[in-house]
C-alpha cells in the first residue's frame, strides 16, 4: 500500500496492538503528528518527556504490554534518558520512536540535532537510526519484537525527519529474521534434573525470586514449586507480588531495607533456589559473605547474569516459561517427602521472622508512615496497582503495603529514579482502567514530575496520589543522621510548598491530612471518592526505615528497629 | 592477566561497532586490541578482540555480554581452538648512513620488509604473532622510532571448519 513514513508508523503500531501512545511533538516530528491528528490514534500529551517514557513504562509494567513513546529530536530524545535507563534497568519492554533532523543535516550540529543511538546504545536492549523510509517497517516490527521477547528491555528507534515525508510501497513483514537473535530460550532439561537432585539433598533450602517471574508471568508455577517444597521464600523488591504477601512461609522481600527473617534465613540457608533475579547490591549486602552456607541455584534467563556478581553452584539457563513448569513436574514427581523434610526448617525461619517484624511506634498523634500504608493497603482490595516514587516513602511502601499479585507493585528498582512514580502511575492507570491505582510518593519525588498532575487532570485519570511530606529529602536525610553527624546538608524542604494547592492549581482535588484519627475519619472517604486527588499526609521528619543492613555490611548485620 | 582472541562475527550495519565499544567501555573490560573488517559474506563483520583478563569468570561475562548484543551472530575464543594468530606492524625509524646496514640485518633476521627508504628514515613491515612484533619493536627502541601502526591481532582457526560454524 502506498503511504508515507509517518502513516507507516502508525500503521505498523496498530499492527503491533498499540492502543496507547505517550508522547511530546516538537519540530521534526510535526509529519508524524499530523498523521495522529488525521487518524486520530490515541496519544496522551505529558508535560515533560520524561513523564511520557515513565508513563509508558507504568503502562508496560501494569499490563506486560509493550509501551511506546513518541518524541522530539534533541532536547525531546535527550529528555527521555533517564525513564529509558531506568526501564532498561527492570527489564521493561518500551519502543522509543524519536525524530531525527533530517538526512542532509545529520552530523552538522544542526538545530535541535543529538545522536540518539550514541547516546542510548548502554542503557538500551538495542537501537535503530533510520535514514531510509524502505527499512521503517521491518525495524519497527524488530523493534517490537525484541523488546518483548526474552528478557525484556527498550529499544529506541531515531528517524530522520524526511523518512516521516517520504511516500513509499508499505508492506508490514511477517516474521524477524535476526541472524544474532531468535527470542527462543529454550534450555537444558539435564540442569533441572540437576537442580532436582540438589533439592532432594537439600535440609534447608530457600526460595528467592526477582523480576523475572513478574515479567515471565509465572507466579502461579512459583507458588506451586514453594507449596511442593513447603520451604521458606522471599524475594527481591521487584518480585513483590509474585507471593501473595501473608502466603504460607513468605518472609516477604529481603536486602538493605528487606525483613529480618528474610535476610537471616538467607544467611542461614543451605541451599538458595533463586528465580530470575540479578544479584543486586541491595539484595546481597557484602557480597563475599552473602549466603555464607548455600550452594545456590540459579534459574536465569539472561547467561550474563549467572555468575556475574555470586557464583551459581548450579544453573538452569532458559526462560522461566519453559524451565519453571518442568521443575514443578519433576519435584511432583519425586519420591522425596518434602514438606516432612522441611518443617522444622520453615518453622524456624518463621519464628525467627516473627521475632522482628516490620514495625512502628504510634505516638497517638502524628500520622506514622507505616500506619498510613498499611491502612491504605487494607482500604485497597485485590487488584489495586500500588506504585511508588524512591526514597524513604519507597521502603516504607515495600514494607507494609501488601502486594497481592504480580504487576500491582510498580516500583523504580534498579535505578532508583526519584519522579518516577506520578507518570508510572497515570500509565498503570491508563493500561487497566478498571483496577484502583494508588501513588505513594513524598515530598521530594513527587516535585520531580508534577507537571503530570495537569495532564491526570486533562484526561481525568483516577490515581490517588498519597505524599508522605517530611519537609525532608527522607532517605537522604536519614543517611546524614545515621552517618554523617545529623548534618542536613541539602536535603531539608523549607516546608513553604503547599501540595493542596498545587493540586488545585493543576486542577485536583488536594487534600491534606495531619492526624493519626483522620487515617480512620477522612482518608477511607477519600479513596472511595472517584477520580483523582492528592492527600498531603505530614509524617514525622526523624522517622527512621528499618531494619536496615548498613552499606558493606553483611545481610546478618541489620540494624533493627527500636520497639 | 591472560589473554585471548575473541572471533566475533556481527551484522554488517552502521552502529554495530558503537555497540561493540560501548559495551566494552560500559562494563570496563580490559582491551589489548580490536580490529574490524569485511568478511567472505558481504552481510558479515569480523571484529577480532583481544581482552585481557583476571579469570575464566570474567572471560565468560565478556563472552555473555557480548552474544546479549542484538547484531552480534557468533563469538569464539580462538585461543582454545587450535589457530593461527597474526599482527602487522609498521614502524618508521630514522635511519642515517651508517645505522642503515644494522637495521637491514635485523630486518633480514625477522624476516621483516623495508616498504619505503628515505635519506633520513626507513619504515619496516612485520607480520608475524604479537609476541614477534613486540621483540623487534624492543630491538629497534636502540633506534630512533619516529612512529609505529599496528594492526592488532587477527585469526583464523585451523582446519576446514570456519567460526560461524564452530
Amino acid at each position: 500500500m502506498r503511504m508515507n513514513g509517518a502513516q507507516a508508523v502508525l500503521e505498523s503500531l496498530k499492527k503491533e496492538g498499540v492502543d496507547i501512545v505517550f508522547g511530546y511533538p516538537g519540530g521534526v516530528v510535526l509529519k508524524l503528528y499530523d498523521e495522529v491528528y488525521k487518524m486520530n490514534f490515541p496519544h496522551i500529551l505529558t508535560g515533560h518527556e520524561q513523564g511520557a517514557v515513565h508513563a509508558a513504562d507504568g503502562y508496560a509494567r501494569a499490563s506486560g504490554k509493550v509501551g511506546v513513546v513518541f518524541a522530539t529530536s534533541g532536547p525531546g530524545a535527550a529528555n527521555l534518558i533517564t525513564g529509558i535507563a531506568t526501564a532498561n534497568m527492570d527489564s521493561v519492554p518500551l519502543v522509543c520512536i524519536t525524530g531525527q533532523v533530517a538526512n542532509p543535516a545529520i552530523g552538522k550540529d544542526s538545530f535541535q540535532e543529538v545522536d540518539v543511538c550514541g547516546i542510548t546504545t548502554p542503557i538500551t536492549k538495542h537501537n535503530y537510526l533510520v535514514k531510509d523510509v524502505r527499512e521503517l517497517p521491518r525495524v519497527i516490527k524488530e523493534a517490537f519484537f525484541i523488546a518483548r521477547t526474552g528478557r525484556p528491555g527498550p529499544v529506541s528507534v531515531d528517524v530522520a525527519a524526511d523518512v516521516f515525508n517520504t511516500e513509499f510501497d508499505y508492506e508490514y513483514p511477517e516474521t524477524v529474521k535476526l541472524r544474532g537473535y531468535t527470542g527462543d530460550y529454550t534450555g537444558d532439561a539435564a540442569e533441572i534434573d540437576a537442580a532436582v537432585a540438589a533439592m532432594e539433598e537439600a535440609k534447608k533450602p530457600l526460595v528467592f525470586f526477582g523480576g523475572g517471574v513478574t515479567s515471565s508471568g509465572t507466579s502461579e508455577e512459583l507458588r506451586a514449586i514453594v507449596e511442593r517444597l513447603g520451604v521458606p521464600s522471599t524475594s527481591t523488591i521487584m518480585g513483590l507480588g509474585c507471593m501473595a504477601s501473608g502466603a504460607k512461609g513468605y518472609l516477604g522481600f529481603a536486602g538493605m531495607h528487606g525483613s529480618y527473617g528474610a535476610n537471616m534465613a538467607i544467611q542461614s540457608c543451605d541451599l538458595l533456589l533463586c528465580i530470575g533475579m540479578r544479584f543486586s547490591d541491595r539484595v546481597t549486602g557484602r557480597v563475599a559473605e552473602f549466603a555464607p552456607r548455600a550452594r545456590i541455584v540459579h534459574f536465569e534467563l539472561d547467561p550474563a547474569e549467572v555468575n556475574k556478581n555470586v557464583h551459581a553452584d548450579y544453573r538452569v539457563l532458559g526462560d522461566l516459561r519453559w524451565s519453571l513448569p518442568l521443575f514443578k513436574e519433576k519435584l511432583l514427581a519425586s519420591h522425596t517427602d518434602f514438606a516432612a523434610k522441611h518443617e522444622e526448617w520453615l518453622r524456624h525461619t518463621l519464628q525467627v521472622a516473627e521475632e522482628h517484624p516490620f514495625s512502628y511506634q504510634e505516638d497517638g498523634e502524628s500520622i506514622k508512615p507505616g500506619a498510613l500504608i498499611r491502612k491504605i493497603s487494607a482500604l485497597m482490595d485485590e487488584d489495586t496497582i500500588a506504585v511508588t516514587d524512591v526514597g524513604q516513602h519507597q521502603m516504607w511502601a515495600a514494607q507494609f503495603y501488601e502486594a497481592r499479585k504480580p504487576r500491582q507493585f510498580l516500583t523504580s528498582g534498579g535505578l532508583g529514579t526519584m519522579g518516577y512514580g506520578l507518570p508510572a502511575a497515570m500509565g498503570a492507570k491508563l493500561a487497566c482502567p478498571d483496577k484502583k491505582v494508588v501513588l505513594f510518593t513524598g515530598d521530594g519525588s513527587i516535585m520531580m514530575n508534577c507537571q503530570e498532575f495537569a495532564t491526570i487532570a486533562d484526561h481525568d485519570v483516577d490515581v490517588k496520589t498519597v505524599i508522605l511530606e517530611n519537609h525532608l529529602l527522607g532517605m537522604v536525610g536519614q543517611w546524614q543522621r545515621l552517618f554523617y553527624h545529623h548534618h542536613y546538608s541539602a536535603s531539608e524542604l523549607k516546608g513553604k510548598r503547599d501540595f493542596v494547592k498545587l493540586a488545585e492549581a493543576m486542577g485536583l482535588k488536594g487534600y491534606r491530612l495531619t492526624k493519626q484519627e483522620e487515617l480512620e475519619t477522612v482518608l477511607p472517604k477519600i479513596l472511595a471518592e472517584p477520580g483523582p486527588a492528592v492527600i498531603d499526609c505530614i509524617v514525622p521528619q526523624e522517622e527512621n526505615v528499618l531494619p536496615m543492613v548498613p552499606g558493606g555490611k553483611r545481610l546478618d548485620q541489620m540494624v533493627l528497629g527500636g520497639e | 592477566m591472560k589473554k585471548y582472541l575473541l572471533a566475533v562475527l556481527v551484522d554488517n550495519k552502521p552502529g554495530v561497532l558503537t555497540h561493540v565499544s560501548g559495551l566494552i567501555s560500559r562494563r570496563a573490560f580490559n582491551i589489548e586490541s580490536i580490529s574490524a573488517g569485511y568478511t567472505e559474506e558481504p552481510s558479515v563483520t569480523r571484529i577480532n578482540i583481544v581482552v585481557s583478563v583476571e579469570s575464566e569468570n570474567e572471560l565468560d561475562q565478556v563472552v555473555n555480554q557480548l552474544s546479549k548484543l542484538i547484531d552480534v551472530i557468533k563469538i569464539v575464543n580462538l585461543s582454545k581452538a587450535p589457530s593461527i594468530e597474526r599482527e602487522l606492524v609498521m614502524i618508521k625509524v630514522r635511519a642515517t648512513k651508517k645505522d642503515r646496514a644494522d637495521l637491514v640485518n635485523i630486518v633480514d633476521i625477522f624476516r621483516a620488509n623495508i616498504v619505503d627508504i628515505t635519506p633520513e628514515n626507513v619504515v619496516i613491515e612485520l607480520t608475524g604473532q604479537q609476541s614477534k612484533i613486540d621483540a623487534i619493536c624492543e630491538v629497534l627502541s636502540e633506534y630512533e622510532i619516529v612512529e609505529i601502526a599496528r594492526t592488532g591481532a587477527i585469526a583464523l582457526s585451523r582446519g576446514p571448519i570456519p567460526v560461524k560454524r564452530m
